[in-house]
């Protein structure tokens, strides 16, 4: 084990200094916030080892929910508990929540502008590009076999083509999935 | 148009939404657009790809296209009560699986529900991105913007908010 809390040294993270970095990691990312956080928990302060921060990762990704608050949520309660949690969650939400209402508020009032409909008409393209990309690039890092292809083609079919709500799709698409998945590590 | 829920029923949609949210908030946009757009006509196609693209434009987590879908539902309100609904019920489960950090950190289960939940996901993300392209794109070249910014981001590093912007410009010029 590589982490210097099993010799007795867990790293010293006040409540504040919990707060702050994750006011930072809030305002630092575009259309992602993760590789912020790794970068400040990791490699800027050193609260957390490269595994332990793949660990919270993996279990912000394998629970539902925002990953990025996943995460705040299980650092903050690591140090400390549920205030932390609170704190690491407030500081993450703050300033992006700030500034998103403040747009959505300016959208509402001059959204109907034709400038800015036609501003926002080339956006929307783009945006859907993004999505778009997102999708193709973790769509290339998944595993080559039938089995992986069949459930992604199987989850799109059912919730870009067919419109079914996602409770369906879910309910039938995901535990064959996992299925597959605990079949593959017998 | 259809009459705006209340808060609470917002507050509902999302929490509902925060425990489907497998792999984030990007893999809910088919959902939050069928319920949003399709079922509940809250608001029109043209609004919900413009608030999706909104919060792409803007710093911090993607879950904040609730916050910005909420406040279109109900104001000021309803942005606070989508961003809860979104955040809590998945940030209780959290936390309860964070106390037990220890127990869980080497569970063989866990890799096996990531390994099974991964092409679900994926899949999930390109109906986002293929439900995003429905909606904004009219014409040819809306298309082929969508079509570049794929391809550009994909295949170089060049940073998203560019691409955002310039087709933005592109629009503001009357050419998308």
């Amino acid at each position: 084990m590589d982490r210097p809390s099993d010799f007795g040294c867990t790293p010293v993270v006040t409540r504040r200094a919990l707060f702050f970095a994750f006011l930072e990691i809030g305002l630092s990312g575009f259309g992602g916030v993760l590789p912020w956080a790794r970068r400040m928990l990791v490699e800027r302060r050193g609260w957390l080892t490269e595994k332990e921060f793949t660990e919270a990762l993996s279990l912000g990704q394998v629970l539902p929910g925002p990953n990025i608050v996943n995460v705040s949520i299980a650092v903050g309660t690591r140090f400390h508990g549920a205030v932390g949690a609170a704190l690491a969650f407030s500081g993450l939400i703050l300033m992006p929540l700030v500034i998103i209402l403040v747009l959505g508020a300016l959208y509402a009032h001059y959204g109907h502008f034709d400038a800015v409909r036609r501003f926002f008409a080339g956006v929307a393209a783009a945006a859907a590009g993004l999505v778009l990309a997102m999708g193709i690039e973790l769509a290339i890092a998944l595993p080559r076999s039938w089995a992986v292809v069949t459930i992604m083609t199987l989850a799109f079919f059912g919730a870009a083509v067919l419109r079914l709500p996602m409770v369906a799709v879910l309910a039938v698409v995901a535990p064959i999935s996992v299925g597959i998945a605990w079949w593959a590590r017998r | 148009m259809n009459a705006a829920p209340t808060s609470a029923e917002i507050a509902f949609y999302f929490a509902t939404l925060s425990l489907m949210a497998i792999g984030g908030v990007n893999s809910l946009i088919p959902e939050m657009h069928r319920q949003f757009v399709e079922v509940h006509a809250w608001m029109s196609e043209r609004e919900f790809v413009e608030l999706v693209a909104l919060s792409q434009a803007a710093p911090g987590p993607n879950m904040l296209v609730a916050t910005l879908l909420g406040g279109k539902l109900g104001g000021l309100a309803g942005a606070l009560m989508a961003t809860a609904g979104m955040c809590l019920p998945s940030s209780l489960l959290a936390y309860g699986f964070a106390r037990f950090w220890q127990r869980f950190r080497h569970a063989r289960w866990q890799s096996i529900v990531r390994d099974g939940l991964a092409p679900v996901t994926v899949g999930l993300i390109l109906a986002s991105g293929y439900v995003l392209t429905h909606a904004a794109d009219h014409g040819w070249v809306a298309y082929g913007v969508t079509v570049a910014t794929t391809a550009l981001v994909v295949a170089t590093r060049v940073h998203p908010l560019w691409l955002l912007g310039v087709a933005g410009l592109l629009g503001l010029a009357g050419i998308v």
